[in-house]
């Protein structure tokens, strides 16, 4: 009887959540039926017509298509491979500084960037990176006639790749600094009594504590492979480089929002997030048998 | 021999000292350039050779934008978002976990909720079906369409539940003995241990709340019910639509440098003012909850 109350009440406490999970998650997923459909908002889901893979077909049929998934490969692959090296080397290097006020200081500098917001940031990179922007006030001190960083094909990509790792290796080195202090100081003494230098210390002692991290860390972000950062995107790009940043979010908001092309819309969104859910649980059972830590 | 060695130490000191310095300026000088923008005059702005310090030191921006009655509209609706959004989220965090930090034996449902939890955090129906749940709903230019879609956030919901977990047994078993409840476990025995992973919840869902800026733009059809970031969003907006690099080049002439800087610093210092205490919490958040063996 008074495990039954218990059980009860355990379910009264999930019920607030399951609402708005079944509403604002559950209830959307039905919506993916659009994708098989040529929607029509006047007509409704259950009235528009069925057209099968049509829209899948279309949409690889599109000259777009090729370059929004090259697009967005491309960036996230260089977000997470340069993220990763900059928080570990950070991580490393910060590791090094044992004056405590110091190391606070800079701590508290460089977590900063994470915490505010895209909108923010990109007011500020896109004056600092201007024509007349102090960067390239800077270039020209060297003589480098002046580039125009966000108009520009060759460079809006790099901008991506590294205003995102400025953003973000601050607060990324957080895991790696903790298990950095997890490592046994004798295994330090040690090594130096056998005569390994600094580096091979680093080498041999400090670099293997760090794989298993590191393995966990991209299991994690490679879920987010083709998110590529729609934020940041959305707040900093402009029609002369869609060409080379426009991804698979961005196009989905243009298409599907601007220009009320659901049924096509639903249905790129729907292989992103087909190809994203296989790809977060593989890395999870990649992760569990490489490091036995699971994500979740 | 041994002399030399502890010279090379000192020189790699120095040089580490020197890059992690020169990185944390990396970080610094871009918000300090923002600050001296916003306190400096018009045409130093325009002309941009505002470095880390203002030119012209004035604080006409500032006034400027007390007088901004679109601003402060915004700014109040963030207000509201952030505190009836974090209030929500909060309470469904700390409903939510402890059911689930319970073994399997003790909750018999727990894997099924758990599996619908992991389910939504990992598959979404996607921009547009959400979009248009939303519309059905007519919350449409309402504050709600910004709170309830995320409801339930299922990360922090993780990272409490891990907490919770590491709680010992013992407590709740003499409590129960005693006669109590599982909601009087939670709120008296389990809540007042857990207060740092509960800061580090609520800090996030601060910061999730202030910093969207993208429902303002989904579910808000009128600027007058934008919130704070959409609205500063749209100040960049311009640059969204222009076609030609002439016209990017333009672009920063015509805006008002200074007034959006001074937006821009006003923007952050909600954020900063909550930071000494989430920098505080949200290490060990990060590190009890991302990982679980």
């Amino acid at each position: 009887m008074k495990q039954k109350k218990v059980q009860l009440s355990y379910h009264l406490m999930m019920a607030p959540a399951m609402i708005f999970l079944v509403i604002f998650s559950i209830i959307p997923m039905f919506g993916i039926v659009m994708a098989f459909q040529n929607y029509i908002p006047a007509k409704g889901i259950l009235h528009s017509k069925w057209v099968g893979l049509d829209n899948f077909k279309y949409m690889f049929s599109l000259p777009d298509c090729a370059q929004i998934f090259q697009n967005t490969l491309i960036i996230a692959i260089g977000k997470i491979a340069f993220g990763t090296i900059a928080a570990v080397l950070f991580a490393l290097l910060l590791n090094e500084i044992r004056v405590k006020w110091f190391k606070k200081s800079v701590q508290t500098i460089v977590y900063l960037p994470n915490f505010l917001s895209w909108v923010v940031l990109a007011t500020i990179i896109l004056n600092i990176f201007s024509i007349s922007g102090p960067i390239n006030a800077i270039l020209g001190m060297f003589g480098i006639e002046p580039i125009l960083f966000m108009g520009s094909n060759t460079w809006f990509r790099s901008m991506l790749i590294g205003t995102d790792v400025w953003k973000g290796f601050g607060y990324g080195s957080i895991v790696y600094l903790a298990a950095l202090t997890g490592i046994d100081p004798t295994l330090y003494e040690a090594a130096s009594v056998d005569g390994a230098t600094r580096f091979r210390q680093l080498l041999n002692i400090t670099f293997p504590a760090l794989v298993p991290t590191i393995i966990l860390m991209t299991a994690l972000n490679l879920g987010n492979i083709l998110n590529a950062g729609f934020d940041q995107i959305y707040t900093l790009y402009n029609p002369l480089v869609y060409q080379t940043s426009d991804v698979i979010d961005t196009y989905v908001y243009r298409v599907g929002l601007i220009q009320r092309q659901y049924s096509l819309a639903t249905a790129v969104g729907l292989l992103k997030s087909v190809v994203s859910f296989i790809l977060i649980v593989s890395a999870n059972e990649m992760s569990k048998k490489l490091t036995n830590q699971r994500i979740f | 021999m041994v002399k030399n060695k502890t010279i090379r130490a000192r020189i790699s000191d120095v040089i580490i000292c020197m890059v992690i310095t020169i990185l944390t300026l990396l970080c610094l000088l871009p918000l300090l350039n923002m600050l001296a923008i916003s306190f400096s005059n018009k045409s130093a702005a325009a002309a941009n050779i505002v470095g880390f310090l203002p030119v012209g030191f004035n604080t006409v921006a500032y006034q400027k934008l007390l007088e901004d009655s679109q601003f402060w509209r915004s700014f109040l609706i963030s207000v509201e978002r952030v505190v009836l959004g974090t209030l929500l989220n909060v309470v469904i965090i700390v409903l939510t976990a402890y059911p689930l930090s319970k073994a399997k034996e003790n909750f018999k449902m727990k894997n099924i909720y758990m599996y619908i939890f992991i389910f939504c955090m990992l598959f979404s129906g996607g921009m547009i079906p959400i979009y248009l749940t939303v519309k059905n709903l007519n919350m449409l230019n309402s504050i709600w369409a910004l709170i309830l879609p995320g409801a339930v956030p299922i990360f922090n919901v993780i990272l409490m539940m891990n907490f919770f977990k590491g709680i010992p047994k013992s407590l709740e078993e003499s409590a129960t003995i005693d006669g109590a409840t599982p909601l009087q476990v939670l709120l008296k025995i389990y809540l007042p241990i857990s207060l740092p992973a509960l800061a580090t919840v609520t800090l996030f869902c601060i910061v999730g709340h202030w910093n969207d800026f993208f429902s303002g733009i989904l579910y808000m059809n009128s600027p007058e019910m934008y919130p704070l970031q959409t609205y500063i969003q749209q100040l960049n907006v311009e640059i969204q639509n222009i076609t030609s690099v002439e016209q990017l080049k333009q672009l920063q002439f015509l805006s008002n440098k200074t007034l959006n800087a001074a937006k821009i610093i006003v923007s952050m210092i909600p954020l900063l003012c909550i930071y000494p205490f989430m920098q505080k919490y949200f290490i060990t958040g990060l590190v009890m909850g991302s990982v679980k063996e």
